[in-house]
Parts: structure tokens; sequence; C-alpha cells
């Protein structure tokens, strides 16, 4: 296809602690398409955003990124593995703040608190582009409009405490697209704010989206956001996408028995009063402890029990389970379904027996 | 002690029982100081004439923005600042019946209450020595109240743990080692460890992941139907809010501006307020992407509220009236409290529970 930007493959980013090594992310493959948003979907320690931190190189040690590939599709033939490039060379700063941009959930981790809005904005600009002071300064202005802070020339001059935290938050929006790039990296972006600012910044990004015809990976926990923003969906556990496919058919149709557990649990403004809450049992474990076969299968309530006990004994791969739909599961693999024809049962793991979480 | 005689509580249709707690206009203003005599510059009013009544046994949400005022309202209650409420009552009912004023008590006469009132934090470890096992974390209140020691602890800290479903074995290992749902399974067993009757959690889900969250939300209900629990949540999700609470009370930099029973808040919103939060909370569901009711501006800063209805800058429907003239919060309906001038005249949009999308497998 060729409105294909970023090809992820087999992306491994390990981490090499003095306790033992983390696999934060084991195996990724991701297709970025051009003006589409990706949302990124998983709970704490499933290696979200440390993917997204591999895709612009900006892992800082102990972590590496020790396999795989992260294709850039630059033009119509023009395809360059970014993982070929020196996370600290000219090429790959060129590629991060002009071709792809990152915004983070804390605005303060973007903008520095000692230089006014106006002049980071500007300074990311000049890096990129051969232009005056003076020109500069009229594209960030325009820029400010355009994410809507008001009375933009004033605020050029205003340092980051003097902002309010949703204009902070779009401050470094802007200073971000300031480059216009063709792919933003958006991590946990309105995590922070209230649901009324919120409404707001979600907003903003479908509209600059539109208007800069730009790929968005929205890393989040939130299917909320989810299902407002995306266009394609990858949920990840335990450093794996374990489902991805089309916003549809990953809320709709889920296959993997997290998506279905995660979905089941979140509670929805539709519910009933009182109600309880289908929860996963267990907890996602800790990364040193990681299970072997599928890292699901010790809080499965579809594991297949049978005289292999394939789940816990081996990782199941990537099934194709619709057109654009992925799942890493047995229970969808050839293997799996003829095994569980033959003796399988599905596990109903008991809630009291997990140690409480 | 301050005896006063208590209100019934609101006219709810099931009011059967006297309240646990009422809330009578409760101010909390804290000094902006500034300079190097540290004059006093100003005032937040954080909590700015709040009042409601919570009955035994059901569960009351707060719930509103950053500023609102919520977080103030419940550690208030609990007498956690060192200064008193600035003004307003805040009345107990004892289990003898007796009722007391807690926020006119001195620390020496609130002690026996705060066994009775305790509280569950977001991040319980936060304040708590790392160095404590998980022994001394939920055994603190026993010992302190001198309600046990020696074997007797043991033995009520090994019931607090299995009340929240934890194995004994725990007792004996550092917090550092827990998950974000165990170490809140731990808070609440050290909160329930003086038998109290009112539990005051405050965004006690909002740190965990959604798998685990409902696990908490689910252990808290089971808990408060086997010990009779009272529960005042103070939570910004209102989706969580949903859940657990009997009867919902929406603040507004300082001020409550709805206060309702659950389902009719949600499907009913009277204030404009509440409208604008139902319609920006995110709904997991891409077939109902709905055109959002995108509000202007920001929460005010509770230092310098606007005049007037404190939501007017931002509110659609406001009219003159509202830029000069405090709306009071009036019962409209039989249980149902809005503060808006013209809550009779709108007619505004709630959640659409019949067309639920079947999004859950």
């Amino acid at each position: 296809m060729n409105d294909l930007l970023l090809e992820v493959e087999n992306l491994q980013t390990h981490f090499f602690l003095d306790d033992g090594l983390v696999k934060a992310v084991d195996g990724v493959h991701l297709h970025i398409r051009r003006g589409r948003t990706l949302a990124v979907v998983g709970e704490s320690g499933c290696g979200k955003s440390i993917m997204a931190r591999s895709l612009l190189q900006i892992v800082t040690p102990p972590g590496k990124i020790v396999g795989g590939a992260i294709r850039y599709h630059r033009g119509p033939g023009d395809v360059v593995n970014l993982l070929d490039y020196d996370r600290k060379g000219p090429e790959m700063r060129a590629f991060r703040g002009r071709e792809a941009a990152m915004i983070f959930q804390e605005p303060m981790a973007s903008l520095s608190p000692v230089y006014t809005i106006g002049n980071q904005i500007v300074e990311s600009f000049r890096l990129h582009f051969k232009v005056s002071k003076a020109e500069a300064r009229t594209v960030a202005i325009e820029m400010l409009r355009k994410v809507g802070i008001p009375r933009p020339e004033a605020r050029f001059d205003a340092y980051p405490h003097q902002l309010s935290g949703g204009m902070r938050q779009r401050a470094m929006i802007a200073m971000a697209l300031i480059c216009q790039p063709n792919l933003l990296i958006a991590d946990e972006p309105t995590t922070a704010l209230d649901v009324t600012t919120q409404a707001q910044i979600l907003e903003l990004l479908q509209k600059l989206q539109a208007e800069l015809e730009m790929a968005v990976v929205m890393i989040t926990h939130d299917l909320g956001v989810v299902a407002e923003m995306a266009d394609d969906v990858a949920v990840m556990y335990l450093g794996q996408v374990v489902e991805q496919g089309s916003v549809d058919d990953i809320f709709y149709n889920p296959q993997h028995p997290y998506t279905r557990g995660l979905l089941a649990s979140i509670p929805r403004l539709e519910g009933a009063t009182r109600a309880r809450l289908a929860a996963i049992p267990g907890t996602v474990p800790h990364p040193y402890a990681r299970p072997g076969g599928c890292p699901f299968h010790t809080r499965c309530r579809e594991r297949i029990i049978n005289r292999l006990d394939m789940c816990k004994t081996e990782a199941p791969p990537l099934v194709q389970v619709g057109a654009e739909h992925h799942a890493r599961c047995w229970l969808h693999h050839n293997q799996g379904v003829e095994l569980s024809s033959e003796a399988v049962q599905l596990a109903s793991l008991p809630l009291t027996t997990t140690g409480g979480h | 002690m301050h005896n006063v005689v208590l209100h019934e509580a609101d006219s709810a249709p099931n009011t059967q029982h006297a309240a646990l707690l009422q809330v009578e206009d409760l101010k909390m203003y804290f000094p902006i100081r500034k300079g190097l005599l540290q004059r006093k510059v100003g005032e937040v009013k954080a909590v700015d004439g709040v009042s409601f009544a919570l009955r035994p046994g059901e569960t009351l949400s707060l719930v509103g923005e950053s500023g609102c005022g919520k977080t103030t309202t419940g550690r208030s209650i609990v007498r956690a600042y060192k200064q008193p409420p600035s003004a307003g009552r805040i009345l107990f009912r004892g289990d003898n019946g007796h009722v007391a004023d807690l926020a006119r008590l001195s620390d020496a006469e609130m002690k026996p209450y705060r066994k009775a009132v305790q509280m569950v934090f977001q991040d319980p470890f936060a304040s708590l020595n790392p160095r404590m096992t998980v022994r001394d974390i939920v055994g603190e209140p026993l010992r302190v109240n001198g309600m046990a020691q020696g074997r007797e602890l043991e033995a009520r800290v090994a019931e607090l743990l299995h009340r929240v479903k934890l194995p004994p074995e725990f007792m004996s290992r550092y917090p550092h080692a827990f998950s974000g749902g165990q170490r809140q399974r731990i808070g609440i067993a050290r909160a329930l460890a003086t038998n109290p009757r009112l539990v005051v959690a405050d965004e006690a889900v909002s740190a965990l992941d959604v798998s685990v969250q409902a696990q908490i939300l689910n252990l808290m209900q089971d808990l408060q139907a086997e010990l009779g629990l009272t529960y005042l949540f103070v939570a910004h999700n209102l989706s969580v809010v949903r859940y657990i609470s009997d009867r919902v009370a929406v603040m507004y930099v300082g001020r409550v501006v709805e206060l309702a029973e659950t389902s009719k808040l949600f499907a009913m919103p009277r204030h404009p307020y509440t409208e604008a939060l139902l319609a920006n909370v995110p709904r997991p569901d891409p077939r109902a992407r709905r055109s959002r009711i995108v509000l202007q501006g920001e929460v005010p800063d509770p230092a310098n509220p606007p005049s007037g209805c404190h939501f007017h800058p931002r509110c659609p429907y406001a009219k003159e009236r509202c830029r000069v003239e405090i709306p009071v919060l009036r019962e409209l309906a039989s249980g149902h409290h809005v503060a808006c001038h013209f809550a009779e005249e709108l007619t505004l949009r709630g959640v659409d529970t019949s067309a639920v999308a079947g999004a859950s497998p």
C-alpha cells in the first residue's frame, strides 16, 4: 500500500538492569499510515511508551533497541530503515522534529522553564529551516494561534509557568507541529488534564491532523480516547502487540481474550448503578517474572488446557483473524483449533486463588 | 462537646434513618501569604458553602475537576488540616446516637471520632515509611488507638488482610514489592482496622489500571455490604462514580452545583456544567462518536473566581443574571438539587442509556 508511512517489524527494545533483563518491547509489528491515527493501548508496564520512544530512537540507557527494523517511507520508492542510523547522528536529528515529533503527558518534558514559549518554538523551527528570526517569529505566532492560544503575540513572550495546564499543552503541541511533521507521536497527551480541557485538546489534535494530513500514533491507557480518536488500534500486553485491527474490529469484534477482558472491565457512563464490573483476575506480572508461553495465560479466562498445555509452554504467533485484523492467540491458530476439538476445556480461573492484587 | 439536634436527611424517597453525617454550609478558606512577613494578601475559597447529608450505608460521590474543592471537602470532614473549617457544621452521629459537630472539636476531642471516620488515599503508601512491613502498616491504627497488641494485633491484621482478599503471609513483607492494586488493598485494610462507620475515599482507584480498578471497585462494594460502611467517594472519573454511587454531588469552584440520585443525574442532568461534564467523557464506543459540547476556557482559579454563578463565563446558556447573582442550591424535584437560575427552562442532554453499544463481549 502506498499510504504506508512507517513499517515497524519485529522491534525489540530491552533494558539491561542490574536485577536482570527486561524485554520492554518484544517483537512488535506495526503499520503506520499517512493521515491516519493508530492508537496503542495497554496497561502500565505493557511497553507502549517505550515502543513509541523507540520509533524516534530516544530510548535512553540502560534501554537499547536490540533488533528489528523501522522502515520509513519518505516517498515513492524512497524507503530507509531508521535503525540503520545512529541515534545521535545527523540523520536521526533531522528526522526528529522535522519529519516526526512527539508530545507528552507532561508539557514540561519538552518545554524548558527558562526560555519563553516563543523562543523555544522559533528555535525548533530554525533547527530545520534556514530562515531569519523575524520570519520564524511570524510562523510561530501563526502556529500559536492555530493551537488556540488567545492573544498569541503577547503569549509569545510568556514563560511556561505563566500559562495554565491546558495552555502549556497547547504550546507544546505548537512546538511539536511547527515543522509540519508527517508523524506525530502523542504519549498520553490528555491523561493529566481535566475532562473539559481534555475534550478541547482532543478536538484540537483532530483538527490539526486533518489540516496537516499527518499520521498520529496515540499512546493511551484510556479506551474512551481510543474509541474517539483512532482509525486503527494495537493492544499491547507485556511488550507485545496481542491484537491489532480497525477501531471497529477491536471494539465490536475483539478476538484476543485480553482485549475482551479490558473492554469488559471498563466502567461506562451508560452502566448500571451499583453494578459489578467484570475485572480481569490477577495483576500485570512484574517484568522480571514474565510468564512463559503466552504472557497472558496466567490471567486468561479462555486459556486452552489440554495435554500440551500450549498456552503455558509455547508463545502463540500473530494469527490473521480478519482482513486487517490480527490476534496473538492459540485460540485462532490451526494447531490450537485442532487440539481444542480433541480435548479442550476452557479454564475459568478461580478469582480467590489470585492472592489478591 | 457540641450537642446539636440532627436534621432529617434530605428529602430523598428512601429516607428511613437519620443521617450519619450532615454537612451544613461548610467553608474552608486558605490564606494566601506573600512577602517576608508572610502577610495575608487574599484567600482561596477552596470550599465555599457546601451542604449535604450521608445516610447510613449509602455511597455519595463528590465529583468535579481540579480545584473544585472535592478533595478539600473530604479532608475537612476527617479534619486532616491543621486549621479547623472556616465556617459551617460537620454533624456526625456516633454509635450511641449522640451527635457531635466535628468542625468545632479540638484535636483531643476529635480523637475518638478518628476511629469512626477513616480515609483511603490514591496512593496509600505515599505518606508511609517504606521500612514498615504490612503488619506495621495495617496494625498501626490499632496500636495507636490502644485497640490491640501482640498476638491479638497479629490476629486482627490477618483478619483484615483476609477481608481485602490478601493472603496472611503478606504480613511480613514490605510495600515496595506490591503492585498498585495490592497496595490499595493494604490501604483499605488499614482504613478498616478501627472499625470505622464512615470511609472517605479520595481518588481511591484513580491511579490503577482498568483491569485492577474493577477489582478494587468490586471489593469496596463487597466490604460496604459486609460491614455496613458509609462511603464518601471523591473522584473525577464519572464512569467510575456511576458504578459505586447511590447519589452524586457535582462540584465547581468550591460549590455544589447539582446533587441527585445517580441514575437521575446521569440521565437527566439539570445543571449545564453537569451536562458538559457528561458530554466530555470520551466514550469507549467508536460507533457513538458524537459532537462534543466543547466548553470555552478552563476551570477558574479558586483564588479569583468569577462573579455570580462561577460557571457563567463558560456556560453556553448564561444570561445577564448569571453574572451578578449567585444561584442557590435548591430542590427542583424530589431529591434533585440544582444551583442554576434557569434550571426549569433548560432542556439538557444526559447519557442515553437505551442505546448502549454492544461493545462488551
